[in-house]
């Protein structure tokens, strides 16, 4: 550990040479970290790198074979989640562990329940201390809201919230801003900043360079299960943790080239949308896609982004409007026949429409192609194609598994994705429709997967590409829509975007640049 | 690639993993049946406590069972409906659907033999059992259309219209045998016999040829599953429905078609009861095959290898019962068997209790161990 840094104080949390294997893998080998109360340190690695081992083990839920924890220089053990509470140390998990049919309080409260004699709870006193906690971060929140109703930004809110109200002194946040907007960011970076400055000792995981550059006060990185080093922001930068992280130099943006659009691939007209609740969620999008162009669509999440993706590629029936494909009216064509006339899908939510996690991934490189040659005769199917197509993607899309026959269950997130990208990108497909299609991805994968968009869009593929990463959609995009509240507002040229504007029109739609917020904030 | 050695061990691990719970199951219901037995000897007056008697009992339901060819018939005899009926709700629990209405679709499949049995119990053997064996599965697939279908209209769900139409299969029955099929000649609600449509023996005593009928439908089942794409189709909807829907499958018509062939399985194990076995049919006909069948495919994993093995003990149990009562002289009753499969199916249910007590891994964790996870790009191995 670098023990340069200015603050004399003592750690509160320090733990020392933990070591974890799981068979066949060190995934925490003699890691180091402390932090002290007032400072945010940032744990920097890529998927797989150990963080989330390290993490589980200071919360209890895995035991480390070797090492030990302190806090405030006395050795602790910590073997399961409420001993970790009770030591004043609380997670907020990338996955919000809130119950989305309760209440706020229910949910701050929940496993802590105030009791106003031996049977009743004492729900008053609760919901005055949630809301004078909440009024002191200025947020005006009503603890008898259902968290179901909240948007995420808020959900996160609620979290930390509850962190608090269990009196943590520690706080772990894995990945908070990985669902957020740059403006629910900023928020949330200020929250960190108080909590700093009265004293918490935060842990920041995440894998975002810059925005560790921008909120933490030391940073370190890990990869395979060690210590690379430690940096404060200001003697590091963006290309220097990207190489500790990975281990070799990184390309952080994408060498594209210019973009040469061809005819028109997509066109939508008039398109209306309505969701599962039947209100309308996409309200008359009218959007072209020409053949070797990225077209990215900008825009807070549930501003009908994905009802708009779900018509495109036939899950979902619009209410009007047209679809159109080339020379064909696609508007009320199953998924089958769209993939079959080119139209290639990586889904948001890979573990619902892009894989069946129980199957082998053979089984999941033909998902969309099983019932016709060569991978069945009639109704036979025939498994020697079936293995022979799954071993040629693993081999081009370089998916890290021991054979075909694993299920995709087993994979981590950027092998499951791959699996995905080689079964969609396969082939001549006229469109592609990649939703989030690097999300909750390392560097290497994000890498990697925006480099075989690039390739495609350059030979002639049409690309749409839906991402809340502004980052994202900023580096990829030759032309940028921003969607707000099931309209396009805007679309502007993908070179000469402003990060801010786009920031400020996914917010507000454009009309007027009130406030940024899209959350009642005090 | 793994060494044929690696994957030797991977398959005996992937074995033991699929097997070890019901396994466990076994002895954890066995021990409990002695415990049971012990403590009925307590509460029985006038009489010596005697250690070693459920080792008697079990050694008479063992002997019963498989001591000899009769028992091994008895055995097979009465495993084969409790195959094609574990078959009928493992290919439906494939599907994601939970056939409760194996029962139903059993009776009414042994109601649609019977009919036609009788109808032609005069007609030559090679007409009227192809005949009455087909007019029962028809009878069995309508009776597991109706779930299907409702399900794939309106989302009514299986298990509620399932059970209600177990409570219609039966009072059907009911009304069947006493009303048009009752056979005048006799004072109590009964069938005719069947006749020519009866299967014939082929081994022992009443060895009849449903065990080869069953037999051939674990291997169609096996086949139809794993070898098409048909049954891909069905798998995929079971395991993730949207991603059927993505692929361009249609899960409803995968629903309608999965419950009307498993009712069709469980109509004709309906079908080799009443044509095989009884040969006539009254009110009370076979009033536990269904559930027994749940029991079945639960403990057999859906597979149908697995609802096989796992037909062959339930049947095994039934079989060698009767001896386990005569030989402790009516000290242990025939329904010892019940407690036995009811303890089996308590562990399948609780098995993360299970699993926890006896430290076994499921089959997801002994994969879990393979070093998959990795980063995207480079060549070197995957750290966790």
């Amino acid at each position: 550990m670098t023990s340069g840094v200015q603050t004399v104080q003592a750690p509160a949390l320090e733990m020392r040479g933990i070591t974890k294997g799981y068979p066949g893998v060190l995934a925490n080998d003699g890691i180091d970290l402390d932090v002290r109360p007032g400072e945010i340190h940032a744990l920097l690695g890529e998927n797989g790198a150990g963080k989330t081992t390290l993490m589980n083990i200071l919360y209890g839920l895995a035991k480390p074979d070797a090492g030990e924890i302190l806090l405030d220089g006395s050795s602790v053990e910590i073997t399961s989640p409420q001993d970790a509470i009770r030591q004043r140390i609380c997670m907020v998990h990338q996955h919000f562990m809130l119950v989305p049919v309760l209440s706020v309080s229910d949910n701050i409260l929940l496993g802590e329940e105030p009791m106003a004699g031996p049977i009743f709870l004492d729900r008053a006193g609760a919901h005055r201390r949630i809301r004078d906690l909440a009024m002191s971060f200025g947020w005006e929140i009503d603890p008898e809201q259902r968290v179901g109703s909240l948007s995420v930004g808020w959900q996160q809110r609620v979290e930390i919230l509850k962190a608090l109200y269990r009196n943590a002194r520690i706080l772990v946040l894995d990945e908070p801003t990985a669902v957020l907007t740059p403006q629910e960011t900023k928020e949330i970076f200020s929250v960190l900043r108080r909590l700093r400055a009265e004293g918490y000792a935060i842990i920041f995981i995440s894998h975002k360079l810059y925005e560790v550059l921008e909120i933490a006060d030391r940073i370190t990185v890990i990869r395979r299960g060690k210590v690379v080093g430690s940096r404060t922001p200001a003697a590091t930068n963006e290309e220097d943790l990207a190489e500790m992280m990975v281990g070799r130099e990184v390309n952080l943006t994408v060498d594209r080239g210019a973009s040469q659009p061809g005819d028109v691939v997509l066109q939508i007209e008039e398109l209306r949308v309505k969701d599962d609740r039947g209100s309308e969620a996409v309200r008359g999008v009218n959007l072209e896609v020409r053949a070797g162009e990225i077209v990215g669509i900008a825009g807070v999440a549930g501003n009908g982004q994905d009802e708009l993706v779900e018509a495109i590629v036939g899950l979902r029936r619009p209410s009007a409007g047209r679809i159109r494909l080339a020379d064909h009216d696609l508007t009320s064509v199953g998924a089958r026949q769209r993939h079959r006339l080119g139209v290639g899908f990586i889904p948001a939510d890979r573990h619902r429409f892009g894989l069946v996690l129980s199957f082998p991934l053979s089984d999941n490189f033909i998902l969309t192609d099983y019932y016709e040659a060569p991978y069945a005769r009639g109704m036979i199917r025939d498994e020697a194609a079936i293995e022979a197509r799954a071993v040629r993607g693993i081999r081009d899309f370089d998916v890290r598994t021991p054979s075909a026959r694993v299920t995709c269950g087993t994979l981590s997130g950027g092998n499951q994705q791959k699996v995905i990208v080689a079964r969609e990108f396969e082939g001549e497909q006229r469109l592609l429709v990649l939703d989030q299609p690097t999300r909750g991805l390392d560097v290497g994968s994000i890498e990697f997967i925006h480099r075989q968009a690039i390739a495609k869009r350059d030979v002639g593929t049409a690309i749409l590409l839906v991402s809340a990463e502004l980052d994202e959609v900023l580096e990829l995009s030759d032309r940028i829509a921003v969607m707000y509240r099931g309209q396009i507002v805007s679309v502007r040229d993908g070179r000469t975007a402003d990060k801010n504007e786009i920031g400020i029109l996914m917010a507000t739609g454009g009309s007027q640049v009130a406030g940024l917020s899209t959350s009642p904030v005090a | 690639m793994a060494s044929w050695q690696q994957r030797a061990v991977a398959l005996a691990r992937q074995t033991w993993a699929a097997m070890a719970l019901p396994f466990v199951s076994l002895l954890l219901a066995l021990l409990i049946g002695a415990i049971v037995i012990l403590a009925s000897e307590v509460v029985v007056p006038g009489r010596a406590f005697d250690l070693t008697l459920p080792f008697t009992a079990y050694a008479a339901l063992f002997q019963g069972a498989l001591g000899g060819l009769d028992p091994i018939v008895n055995t097979v005899r009465a495993s084969t409906p409790l195959v094609l009926g574990g078959l009928a709700v493992g290919l439906a629990f494939r599907a994601g659907l939970f056939n409760i209405g194996a029962q139903g679709q059993f009776l009414l499949g042994a109601l649609g033999s019977v009919t036609v049995g009788v109808a032609l119990k005069e007609a030559s053997p090679f007409i009227a059992i192809p005949a009455a064996l087909a007019a029962g599965m028809l009878a069995g697939a309508a009776w597991g259309f109706i779930p299907g279908f409702l399900k794939a209209v309106s989302g009514a769900h299986e298990v509620v219209t399932t059970i209600m139409l177990n409570y219609v299969a039966a009072s059907v029955i009911a009304w069947a045998v006493s009303g048009p099929l009752d056979q005048p000649t006799s004072p109590s609600p009964i069938t005719d016999q069947v006749g020519n449509a009866a299967l014939p023996v082929i081994i022992g005593q009443n060895g009849h040829m449903g065990a080869l009928i069953a037999l051939a439908a674990v291997f169609a089942v096996g086949w139809l599953l794993f070898r098409t794409t048909r049954g891909f189709e069905i798998r995929t909807v079971g395991a993730n429905p949207d991603a059927a829907r993505y692929a361009g499958m249609q899960p409803r018509l995968v629903v309608v078609l999965t419950m009307s062939l498993a009712g069709m399985l469980a109509g004709l194990a309906g079908a080799t009861v009443v044509l095989g076995v009884t040969h006539h049919m009254t009110a009370s006909f076979g009033t536990t095959v269904g559930f027994d069948a749940i029991a079945v495919a639960l403990l057999g994993r859906s597979s149908p290898v697995g609802i096989a093995l796992a037909a062959l003990l339930f049947g095994a149990m039934r079989a060698g019962a009767p001896l386990m009562q005569i030989q402790t002289q009516s000290l242990i009753p025939a329904e010892l068997v019940d407690v036995l499969q009811a303890t089996i199916l308590l562990s399948l249910v609780a098995h993360e209790l299970v699993r926890r007590i006896f430290r076994l891994q499921g089959v997801k964790a002994a994969v879990e161990t393979t070093d998959t996870i990795g980063p995207a790009y480079g060549r070197r191995p995957g750290i966790r």
